[in-house]
């Protein structure tokens, strides 16, 4: 077997004290249930992570670098959207 | 020998015969270090290899202080010959190809999941706690070498061959896994050690269905082959010696060296 014959996963970890999965790296595997052991060998071996996620790269939706100015260029009145000046309940602890 | 001298000897030479199971069977799976066939599974291998390696620290730690006459674990790891050890015939065999590796740790993780779910009521606390600890990797284990055995059994015509032919090598080697003997016997009377036999016919029927489910089955054989056994009395095939070679070479050309 060899390796470029499989798929790529990408590879997210939710680690012990964080919120969200984070993107950890990408492995080869025949399907999503190996991809999810091989992660839980490559990645979360030190006690990282309480949380995996796998997902076919292929799946992944992604911007292009063309697409660069009209996606994230600034915008020129930034306050309006920006949530700076609110201020947050003592009861929200994550936001 | 007075019978308190006799419980804590047969102790120490049931929780050897476990540590020397463990880090033999480590040892073949550390063998495939940068030799798999891909990287993930290079990188899964050797994790595998670590837990079995970690189980023999515990065991080996336990008996020195059982024996209480100054060995450490290193001197059981390091200075025995191969008569001295007692593993099962089964985990010293050569790592093969991958379809034996992955065929015999297979058995050995079906194996792993019920001794060790037993152990973990053992009547020594000790060896109670190294079961459960080492239960939760067997399950991972047997997790990893049972989706093996489905995909090469149900794979190619290559890795179904392989398959079949690393199962007709293992026959021979798997009964020692279900025998006792007198000394074991005694620890399975005090309730310290699990019935080996006793777990036969749970361990064959989930064998079976994984390897009927990979349309393979036990390959045929005109009788029940010929069991081979010695592993506990140290008589031990010539790859065990092979092994141990490699194991304790440093050791042995520089005694005591530390770093």
């Amino acid at each position: 077997m060899s390796e470029q014959a499989l798929p790529l996963f990408e590879v997210f970890v939710r680690s012990r004290r964080g919120l969200d999965h984070k993107h950890v790296g990408s492995l080869h595997a025949a399907d999503p249930e190996q991809a999810l052991q091989y992660a839980r060998d490559v990645y979360t071996r030190r006690g990282e992570g309480v949380s995996i996620w796998v997902v076919r790269s292929s799946d992944i939706v992604a911007s292009q670098p063309a697409d660069q100015d009209s996606f994230f260029e600034a915008d020129p009145e930034p306050g309006l959207r920006h949530a700076a000046s609110y201020k947050l309940p003592d009861e929200v602890d994550n936001m | 020998m007075s019978g308190l001298d006799q419980q804590r000897s047969d102790l120490l030479a049931f929780t050897l015969r476990l540590g020397d199971d463990a880090l033999v069977l480590g040892q073949r799976l550390a063998e495939w270090c940068s030799r798999a066939p891909f990287l993930e599974e290079d990188l899964a291998l050797a994790n595998t290899a670590l837990d079995f390696l970690g189980r023999a620290r515990f065991l080996y730690q336990y008996a020195a202080e059982i024996e209480g006459a100054g060995r450490t674990e290193d001197d059981f790891a390091y200075t025995r010959d191969a008569g001295a050890y007692r593993n099962l015939l089964v985990l010293e065999l050569p790592r093969g190809d991958f379809a034996f590796t992955m065929a015999r740790q297979f058995c050995v993780d079906v194996f792993d999941v019920h001794y060790l779910g037993a152990l973990q009521g053992s009547a020594d606390r000790r060896l109670a706690a190294i079961a459960g600890k080492g239960l939760k990797e067997a399950q991972y284990h047997l997790k990893r070498s049972r989706a093996w055995v489905l995909r090469l059994g149900d794979g190619t015509a290559e890795s179904r061959r392989r398959l079949q032919q690393a199962l007709g090598s293992l026959m021979p080697y798997l009964g020692e896994l279900f025998e006792l003997d007198a000394l074991e016997r005694r620890l399975v009377d005090g309730a310290v050690a699990p019935d080996r036999a006793d777990l036969h016919g749970s361990w064959s029927a989930e064998v079976g269905a994984t390897l009927e489910q990979a349309t393979v089955g036990w390959p045929e054989a005109p009788a029940q082959p010929e069991q081979r056994r010695g592993g506990r009395a140290g008589q031990h095939t010539p790859h065990l010696a092979e092994l141990l070679d490699e194991l304790q070479a440093v050791t042995r050309a520089l005694p005591g060296r530390t770093w």
